[in-house]
């Protein structure tokens, strides 16, 4: 079932398009997605970015096109969409940690309810994870407690505990002030040298130009071009990838 | 939402009592006429409601003493006499101790569930213990304790039974409504809708009807249930509908994107809406649902429409006795204060819960 | 019989369970919930109709037509025993009508003028209005409508000694008695003309705003507005001939003769309804008001708007967005208390409902009369506040 050999893409998208009524936010969108690749998706608003990565875990559906991700094709079949939500975790750009639960409680509610993990074991699991995003000390606190810095990365690491083969990030640090920033890409950088498949929609060209494997542009609704981070920011083929670049880097 | 009512205070530091008029009372023309508006009203009030409930009251020496001062004083002497009936209703007399202990421990669990520190799966334990318990009491039909039909039982305690089955049952099938209202299933959420908006478009009396006349009807030949059975489902039905409506207000106030980060980790539906969807949403509309239940108190003194005598019920029962007929308006003035004692405590609890749930959110 | 539903009941949850596909297992839960629903359905109409066999009721509506042999106390049309069942149901719903509007009104006036002198400075006049609301709202309206019947039948003088507040109102255990105009054409025609003073002054003050948007100067549509609200009637009266003769009740042997009544019934169940709604309104009034930030009257006044101006234009608007919703609730509230009246005798709908039902035996179609008319009322309100909702609203991103 799963793609286990090593040239198989991981994510597959393949002619993709999706409407919002009678809008097209994503055009005949194909995408190829490979093990332990790590592709940073920008373009202005609208442009379907976001729309594009929450189609991966079928937050969003698509009407035309297919999807495949880890072998599994996203259909009406929930059995594939459980499978395929159980292997992809997604960070939000607000963060999304249940504010009733403690940072720990956070962490291993999935863990427990939906991998069937004893409770044990999750707890233990959930505390490396908070040692590995350096915020073990707050386990017990509640999310409205900490900083928006904490609670994002609290938010990757909860992701983390379901131990997912691919990490979403829509907007990860655009919600965050300046100053928390670099925590929360630094602890990205970390996962990405680890060796986990991300896909990123961001603002953040440096953490492109650090780690992106693959840099990709889209715009209404349609990849315009993408290329690996040298060439993409040295010399940008499209005028519309020039114009979003100069936007984007001139300040 | 609300800003904070409490007036800024004036510019110069009132001191003392006559400081204190002045900033309060008299600080203008406008507010000293207030003033003088307000003395007036209470002038008009009061001094024959002192007259009449204290001065020239009985307040013992039996139905002579109330016939003495009738129509100049009022007769709490009727109170002392029909306490008991007004309180317990038709409950046999002897018995009555039993509807007291139902209702001390109606009262001691529902304390309890209103600490939050009490909320833990031993208090559901306790519930359930607590209505064996009480049912024992109330019915008995076990050695040293004679069977006492429903038909039977009145008073506060069976306005209490009435309300709290109603909050305890109804919770549920509000729930249900809620959710099924904002499900994507159009058959269910249309079921849903029009249960709660029938329900809640028609007055209560007519869904009490409902229950006591149409319910025997619809059971299959032989079989029927005792009136009080029928007033409860009835009453149920009626608070579930209102309830439902203020659920769905907290499910429509949860964020969308916490149903997002449920359905990323891979949670499902029923696990999504226990564990993050209803504990947040019901937490955010506790104050109107406390709201829903002190209405829900209230409309249990409809019951007397269809026969049962409730509280007030058994007040005008007590009334009935044509010696004491006169003196309806003490025990009316009575049953007015248990329900003003019980309604404005659950009031300021649900105040209470409000300022709760906000210090909550702020951090 | 049950088994078998049961057993279907548990058989379809299953099959929903198993399946995969996300649309079909919708689809498969709405099949089993129609069917349970329908199963459910027929076997109480199969019951139901064992059973009206067997007591020997009728079914059906035509008992509508049948003369109804009992008298109705007070009604606003002509009616008698001979008339129908059906007319006899139409006078219960004009009087629920009667007291609700002007229970309505009465509520409305004295709640907003509670809610906003409970916003005052004035210590001891916050307190007294705080007092009203909190006595009023935790005493079920029931035991309101019985202290207040109680009151009126009990502690008013008998009718020969009637109390007179005012001269030609008369306050007794059998009523409230007061004058009204002899019926003249002035009278209609004065009525007629405060419809047309109305109509002209919303004209008038549209005009006003268009002309204000053209020319920048402002329109005296208010004046001419209540001009016209005053004068149109006025002029209606005086040229119809200046009737000025009144009905005054007076006594006559054991009753009043002249002017007009309402019974204890109405008196007691107005009353009971129209304070227990306004403590309600009031509290409304409170929270809207409040509900305009303080930062809106400061921006006004910054501007160099006038107070009045700041009342009606900044804050009027924001406070009644707040203010109609939950008191367009009370209004259906005290509609629905109504139906109370039937404790004390008054003949509302409800009241005259259940007579019929009592003599007919047709318990399912009385009922069903009640509920269709109360939720008519129910849900035009509802789509006129859905309405007035969506025109009013602060247009979001």
């Amino acid at each position: 079932m799963s793609a286990n050999d090593a040239g198989t893409p991981i994510i597959r998208i393949d002619h993709v398009s999706k409407w919002y009524g009678a809008f097209q936010a994503l055009k005949d969108v194909t995408l190829d997605v490979a093990r332990k690749e790590r592709i940073v998706i920008c373009g202005p608003s609208g442009s379907g970015k976001s729309t594009l990565i929450r189609c991966v875990n079928k937050l969003e559906d698509h009407q035309q096109g297919r999807i495949e991700v880890d072998g599994v094709t996203l259909d009406e079949n929930v059995r594939n969409i459980e499978h395929v939500r159980r292997e992809v975790g997604m960070v939000f750009q607000q963060f999304n940690l249940f504010p009733h639960l403690t940072i720990l409680q956070n962490l291993t509610l999935a863990p427990i309810w939906v991998r069937k993990m004893p409770k044990k074991d999750a707890e233990a699991a959930a505390m490396a994870y908070l040692e590995r995003v350096q915020i073990a000390e707050q386990a017990g606190k509640f999310p409205g407690q900490l900083s928006g810095g904490q609670q994002q990365r609290v938010a990757i690491a909860r992701s983390l505990c379901m131990t997912p083969k691919i990490m979403l990030f829509d907007e990860p640090t655009s919600a965050l002030d300046p100053e928390m920033i670099k925590e929360v890409l630094e602890v990205m950088v970390g996962l990405a040298r680890d060796g986990m498949t991300m896909l990123v929609v961001t603002h953040e060209m440096g953490f492109a130009r650090e780690i992106a494997d693959r840099v990709v542009f889209m715009d209404r609704g349609e990849i315009v071009e993408q290329a690996p981070p040298k060439d993409f920011f040295a010399n940008p083929k499209s005028e519309r990838t020039r114009l979003f670049l100069s936007q984007i880097l001139g300040h | 939402m609300t800003i904070d009512a409490a007036h800024s205070a004036p510019a110069t530091v009132p001191i003392g009592v006559s400081g204190w008029l002045r900033a309060n009372l008299f600080s203008s023309p406008l507010n000293a006429f207030l003033t003088l508006l307000g003395v007036g009203v209470l002038a008009l009030i009061m001094p024959p409601l002192v007259r009449w409930g204290v001065l020239n009251a009985a307040w013992s020496g039996g139905l002579e003493a109330c016939k003495a001062v009738q129509g100049t004083g009022a007769c709490w002497v009727f109170i002392a006499e029909k306490y008991r009936l007004m309180l317990f209703g038709l409950y046999p007399y002897e018995e009555q101790w039993r509807p007291l202990l139902m209702m001390a421990i109606l009262i001691v669990l529902l304390l309890a569930s209103m600490n939050h520190a009490f909320w833990r799966p031993r208090l559901a334990a306790a519930w359930v213990a607590g209505y064996l318990a009480m049912a024992v009491l109330m019915w008995g039909g076990v050695p040293g304790l004679p069977f006492v039909e429903t038909d039977k039982w009145g008073g506060l305690p069976l306005t209490l039974i009435l309300t709290v089955n109603a909050i305890v049952f109804s919770f549920p099938i509000a729930i249900a409504l809620a959710l099924g209202r904002r499900s994507d299933l159009p058959v269910i959420r249309t079921l849903c809708i029009l249960f709660i908006e029938v329900v809640r478009g028609v007055p209560l009396i007519s869904v009490l009807f409902v229950a006591s006349l149409m319910i025997p009807l619809f059971l299959p030949s032989g079989m029927d249930i005792n009136k009080l059975l029928r007033a409860q489902i009835g009453i149920i039905l009626f608070a579930g509908a209102y309830v439902a409506e203020v659920i769905r207000g907290g499910l429509q106030a949860l964020p969308k994107g916490q149903l997002e980060a449920a359905d990323s980790l891979g949670l499902g539906y029923w696990q999504k809406t226990g564990f993050i969807v209803l504990p947040q949403a019901l937490s955010l509309v506790i104050p109107p649902m406390v709201n829903s239940f002190i209405a829900t108190f209230k409309d249990t003194s409809l019951v007397i429409i269809i026969g049962l005598f409730d509280l007030f019920g058994s007040a005008r029962m007590a009334a009935n006795d044509p010696a004491w007929r006169p003196f309806y308006v003490e025990g009316l003035l009575f049953v007015a204060l248990i329900y003003f004692v019980f309604c404005y405590s659950l009031a300021r609890y649900s105040r209470y819960l409000e300022k709760l749930a906000r210090r909550g959110e702020v951090r | 019989m049950q088994i078998l539903f049961g057993l279907f009941a548990l058989g379809g949850i299953v099959c929903a369970l198993i399946i995969s596909d996300r649309n079909l297992k919708g689809l498969f839960w709405e099949v089993l919930a129609i069917s349970l629903i329908l199963m459910l359905g027929s076997y109480l109409t199969h019951n139901t109709i064992v059973n009206l066999a067997d007591r020997k009721i009728a079914t059906g509506y035509g008992f509508l037509d049948r003369e109804s042999r009992f008298e109705i106390s007070e009604s606003l049309i002509s009616y008698s025993a001979a008339s129908t069942y059906g007319r006899a149901l139409l006078v219960g719903a004009l009087n629920t009508l009667k007291v609700s509007i002007i229970g309505v009104v009465l509520a409305t006036l004295i709640g907003v003028t509670i809610g906003i002198l409970g916003l005052t400075r004035n210590w001891l006049v916050a307190r007294l209005c705080g007092g009203y609301i909190h006595f009023l709202r935790n005493i079920p309206v029931l035991l309101h409508i019985f202290l207040w019947y109680t009151v009126i039948t009990n502690l008013l003088p008998p009718i020969r000694q009637a109390l007179s507040p005012v001269a030609g109102v008369y306050l007794s255990q059998r009523g409230f008695f007061f004058p009204v105009p002899v019926a003249a054409l002035g009278w209609t025609a004065a009525v007629y003309g405060l419809i047309l003073g109305l109509a002209l002054a919303w004209l008038v003050a549209r005009y006003g705003r268009l002309q204000l948007d053209k020319t920048g100067v402002p329109f005296p549509s208010g004046r001419i507005g209540i001009g016209l609200v005053l004068g149109l009637p006025f002029l209606a009266w005086l040229i119809c001939g200046a009737p000025t003769a009144f009905s005054v009740p007076e006594l006559k042997g054991f009753n009043f003769d002249g002017g007009t009544s309402w019974s204890p019934e109405f008196f007691a169940i107005l009353g009971a309804l129209a304070t227990y709604t306004s403590a309600y309104i009031a509290e409304n009034t409170r929270a809207g008001i409040l509900a305009v930030s303080r930062g809106q009257i400061e921006a006004g006044r910054s501007l160099g708007l006038s107070e009045g101006v700041i009342m009606r234009q900044v804050i009027l608007p924001q406070a009644l967005r707040v203010i109609i919703p939950p008191t367009t609730n009370q209004y259906l509230n005290l509609t629905k208390n109504s139906s109370l009246a039937v404790a004390v005798g008054y003949p509302d709908l409800v009241s005259i409902s259940n007579t019929t039902l009592n003599q007919t035996g047709q318990a399912i179609e009385c009922i069903s009369i009640i509920m269709m008319a109360y939720l008519t009322t129910s849900l035009a309100t509802s789509a006129l506040m859905n309405w007035y909702n969506r025109s009013i609203k602060l247009v979001d991103r």
